[in-house]
């Protein structure tokens, strides 16, 4: 027979070492109510969800909750928190118990799309002059082979631009013809618009990975180029 | 930028707002002619990050306005739930790479369930994190749907997709126009 937890005496530290970030995750207010985990599809994966998830951080149950790979399957789509009647910040817990684990020990896959993002740009490690060459590829081969579109003009880092547009690096390196029918459609309403060379990929694998550091910093590089060397007013993120 | 206080000086739009506001204004010619015999029935995928957690249902519901002209709103038959309602296909957050791909695929049974009550041929799924995942789990789960992005429905419209940017098209759309 399972022993009873004494409540008197908790030790919250983890709860406490996040609150003190986020004041008002209102971690606390939890009812138990389960509203959070029934509409959550990754619950009952490793036999957790988000209702036990923030029962055990306020029981104080460190141990457990610092030890489950739940918060690599939740994706922290926030669903939780949109219908939770006390705004409790799952998702937020979520982030933090990743961030909490040291950076080399987070899953390789996540670990190695951040650090590739940082250097190249890209999270599939496409270097600026990989993807400019990719696309002027295929814009030439447009302007050659597809009827009607003879004068496309596909640009990176074409100053005064109207608009900046991203690109998931997932297109450039292995699938670049899927670019051209957005380039078309661009084309068709003689949008104004260009690709930035710096932190060109959409992506953003340092916020999955929990690093604050990597993902300011990809954000920093991109919006320094936009605003400096492009000063273009937009930024158009794409699908 | 908001979260680091990033300051800066552009706006930021998604380009399903602007396929919306040029259709609107006239500017981007689509319609749903060449969808009239086929009846090709498409479903939507709403991508957390545009419906439930950019604050507001806007984006997804210009997503609909230009899904409905461009197949025809007879041939599209949304989720249920949807919008900002919509249950997360369990693709975002990293879940593509992060190695416990049974957790995902579990994960994602619940939007190929939704998917799979839609009776829908096609989903249109505006994220790379979606359509990867959704296509993986069609694959797992032997959906009958393709999972398609707007570039290629509005190029379809238009009469401009070339043969070579057919991948995703099922065998019923795949020689429309050519």
């Amino acid at each position: 027979m399972a022993e009873a937890m004494k409540i008197d005496n908790l030790d919250t530290e983890f709860k406490d070492e996040v609150l003190s970030k986020i004041p008002d995750a209102n971690f606390d207010l939890c009812l138990t109510c389960g509203t959070c985990t029934g509409g959550c599809p990754a619950s009952e994966q490793m036999g957790m969800d988000p209702r036990k998830l923030i029962r055990m951080l306020n029981l104080g149950m460190d141990n457990e909750v610092l030890k489950t790979n739940w918060i690599w399957v939740c994706s922290m789509c926030t669903r939780c928190v949109a219908a939770c009647p006390m705004k409790i910040n799952i998702p937020a817990l979520v982030y933090n118990l990743r961030a909490n684990i040291p950076r080399e020990k987070r899953p390789k896959g996540i670990l190695g799309s951040c650090d590739q993002h940082i250097r190249t740009g890209s999270a599939m490690g496409a270097a600026k002059d990989d993807f400019e060459f990719t696309v002027m590829d295929v814009a030439e081969e447009i302007r050659e082979t597809h009827p009607g579109f003879e004068d496309l003009q596909v640009s990176v880092d074409r100053v005064g631009a109207q608009m900046v547009l991203n690109q998931n690096s997932r297109e450039p390196v292995t699938e670049p013809e899927e670019m051209g029918p957005l380039w078309k459609v661009l084309h068709a309403v003689g949008a104004d618009w260009t690709y930035p060379s710096v932190m060109w990929a959409g992506e953003n694998y340092c916020m999955f990975l929990a690093d604050n550091e990597g993902w300011k910093y990809v954000i920093e590089e991109f919006v320094h180029h936009v605003d400096n060397n492009l000063k273009s007013p937009y930024v158009v993120n794409t699908e | 930028m908001r979260r680091f206080k990033i300051p800066h000086k552009f706006e930021l739009i998604t380009i399903i707002e602007l396929y919306a506001q040029w259709i609107r204004e006239g500017k981007l010619k689509v319609n749903s002619d060449w969808n009239k015999d086929i009846q090709a029935k498409f479903t939507i995928q709403d991508p957390c990050n545009i419906g439930r957690k950019s604050g507001s249902n806007k984006i997804v519901d210009d997503l609909r306005f230009v899904v409905k002209t461009v197949v025809g709103e007879e041939n599209f038959i949304d989720t249920v739930p949807n919008r900002e309602n919509n249950f997360c296909c369990g693709g975002g957050g990293g879940a593509l790479q992060a190695g416990f791909p049974d957790q995902r695929r579990a994960y994602g049974r619940t939007k190929f369930d939704q998917i799979a009550a839609t009776g829908a041929s096609y989903v249109i799924a505006p994220c790379h994190n979606c359509h990867g995942q959704i296509e993986d789990i069609g694959e797992h789960y032997g959906g009958n749907y393709h999972v398609v992005h707007l570039w290629t429905i509005l190029c379809l419209s238009m009469g401009v997709l070339a043969d070579t940017e057919r991948t995703y098209l099922g065998p019923d759309l795949a020689e429309v126009g050519l």
